[in-house]
């Protein structure tokens, strides 16, 4: 199934990413980035925050994908909702469920299949992007992989426009990630041992003490298990870049 | 990042001896701006200026004609192996700015066949307001928008009017007759601009584009001096 896991990674899939920057921008006009070092700096602090939450909730959506149609419909607007929780700017839930709608578009027809009837409406990107792996064959690390991999090259390519950098620089800067990209995916998608690292002190998978919901199973599947590591530079960068009247892109 | 004592023989993996300000070779400068603003135009001057002083050569990029190489043929400005025509297919921009490879190559063959080389002018095929050149392929770039297509072009903004380092605002000579405000597009430009250079042009009425030609030797001065 890798081809359809390039495909879904693919920045070239029209799913309206390039009208986003993923936060570059403004910390562009901030100064916080404004070379290829400070550029990777950014890209790895996304990656480990932002991109770790939607490399889980990616996850998690397509782990969904299996059960019976009112359980994963239960369950992707559960996830709807968690994600929302982890995206405390409204500018940045804006940005995600735009994505998210574009990715459903082009999914349905690229990769038709029952399942994409059972997301709500405009749903969070990760989501979408975790049921796209389901349409396409795809397992939950697949979902994860594309889910960091595109935290990284999106504000990636969005620099290297609005710098001016040299794109063989921002490749370079792209390949240098590729093992965190890896180990971020791994580390969230719960097919792999990562996700017990986030079961609170004193439970392990397969118990169900001391998690603050009560209602986990213990095996990873409980939305309250994912990820939870946003960044409040992020979210702080996208409300100032959405009152900004002279930005290039979306967010 | 390293503590200071372990950098001795930290290989950064940025420090690209091809990167601007660093590159050797001749100076390159990018020609960019809307369809039939004069990019062309601006090239055969400065070739025709330039061309007696300096080792010069230029690149064009068309979407699937040779359209600009022909009309730099035609007009003799340089020899024939001094133009080289890139194809872009449909994304002038691209390559530009997103995937170089096609306008490095054609550089690289004008280096490799004149060793003497000073300066490469790249016309990029005519784009939008944000086109623009990545650094990884010119020095320095000029953009140029014309009187016809409106005073308000400069206020639009884009990063070719507010990041360019030259910005050309050609065919003064039309103004009366499409009611452009120069007046208006310089202080436009200014505004937008933080200081960088603006220069209102007619090449038309001036087709040796004598002061786009000192702001190119001034480059050229410049970055002797930086490589000294
Ligand atoms: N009136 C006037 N026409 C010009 C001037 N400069 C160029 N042109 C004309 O504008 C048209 C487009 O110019 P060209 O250099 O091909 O534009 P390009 O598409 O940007 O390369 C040609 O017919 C030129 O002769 C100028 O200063 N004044
Ligand atoms: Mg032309």
């Amino acid at each position: 199934m890798t081809a359809a896991l390039l495909a879904l990674a693919d920045s070239r899939l029209p799913a309206g990413g390039h009208t986003h920057s993923g936060g570059v921008e403004q910390a562009i006009v901030a100064g916080l980035v404004h070379d290829p070092r400070s550029l990777e700096v950014f890209l790895r602090r996304r990656l480990v925050t932002s991109g770790a939450v939607a490399a889980g909730a990616a996850a998690a959506a397509a782990r969904e994908g299996g059960g019976a149609p009112a359980d994963r419909r239960a369950g992707w607007a559960r996830i709807d909702a968690e994600t929302d929780a982890r995206t405390p700017s409204p500018a940045l839930r804006r940005a995600s469920r735009q994505q998210g709608r574009g990715l459903v578009r082009v999914g349905r027809r690229a990769w038709p299949a029952a399942v994409w009837d059972d997301l709500p409406d405009r749903p969070h990107h990760p989501l979408a992007l975790g049921v796209a792996a389901v349409a396409a064959g795809l397992g939950p690390d697949d979902a994860a992989r594309a889910a960091a991999y595109l935290a990284v090259t999106g504000p990636a390519t969005a620099a290297q426009r609005l710098l001016a950098m040299d794109p063989i620089t921002v490749a370079t800067v792209t390949a240098r990630l590729g093992d965190e990209v890896d180990r971020v995916a791994a580390a969230t998608s719960t097919t792999s041992t990562g996700i017990s690292s986030r079961t609170p002190p004193g439970t392990s998978p397969g118990t169900s003490t001391g998690v603050s919901t009560g209602t986990t199973d213990g095996d990873g599947r409980d939305p309250d298990w994912l990820p939870a590591d946003t960044d409040p530079l992020l979210d702080l960068l996208a409300e100032v870049h959405a009152d900004r009247g002279d930005r290039y892109f979306a967010s | 990042m390293p503590p200071d004592h372990l950098l001795d023989d930290y290989v950064d993996p940025y420090d690209d001896p091809a990167a601007r300000g660093r590159r050797h070779g001749p100076l390159r400068v990018g020609l960019g701006g809307p369809v039939g603003s004069g990019k062309t135009a601006l090239a055969a001057a400065l070739c025709r200026t330039l061309g007696a002083e300096l080792d010069l050569a230029v690149v064009t990029n068309d979407i699937y004609t040779t359209e600009d190489a022909d009309f730099l043929r035609r007009h003799a400005v340089l020899p024939d192996d001094r133009i080289e025509a890139v194809q872009t297919g449909c994304c002038p921009h691209t390559a530009i700015r997103d995937d170089i490879t096609a306008n490095l190559d054609a550089v690289e063959l004008l280096e490799a066949r004149h060793p003497g080389l000073e300066l490469v002018l790249v016309e990029s095929g005519g784009d939008n307001l944000t086109a623009s050149f990545s650094y990884g392929l010119v020095d320095v770039q000029v953009f140029v928008v014309d009187v016809a297509g409106g005073d308000k072009v400069p206020r639009k903004g884009g990063p070719g009017v507010t990041a360019s380092d030259l910005l050309v605002v050609n065919k003064t000579d039309l103004a009366p007759l499409v009611g452009a405000d120069l007046d208006v597009m310089r202080r436009d430009a200014a505004a937008v601009r933080g200081g960088k250079p603006t220069l209102l042009i007619s090449l038309r009425e001036d087709p040796a584009a004598t002061e786009v030609a000192a702001w190119v030797r001034q480059q050229l001065r410049s970055r002797a001096a930086q490589h000294a």
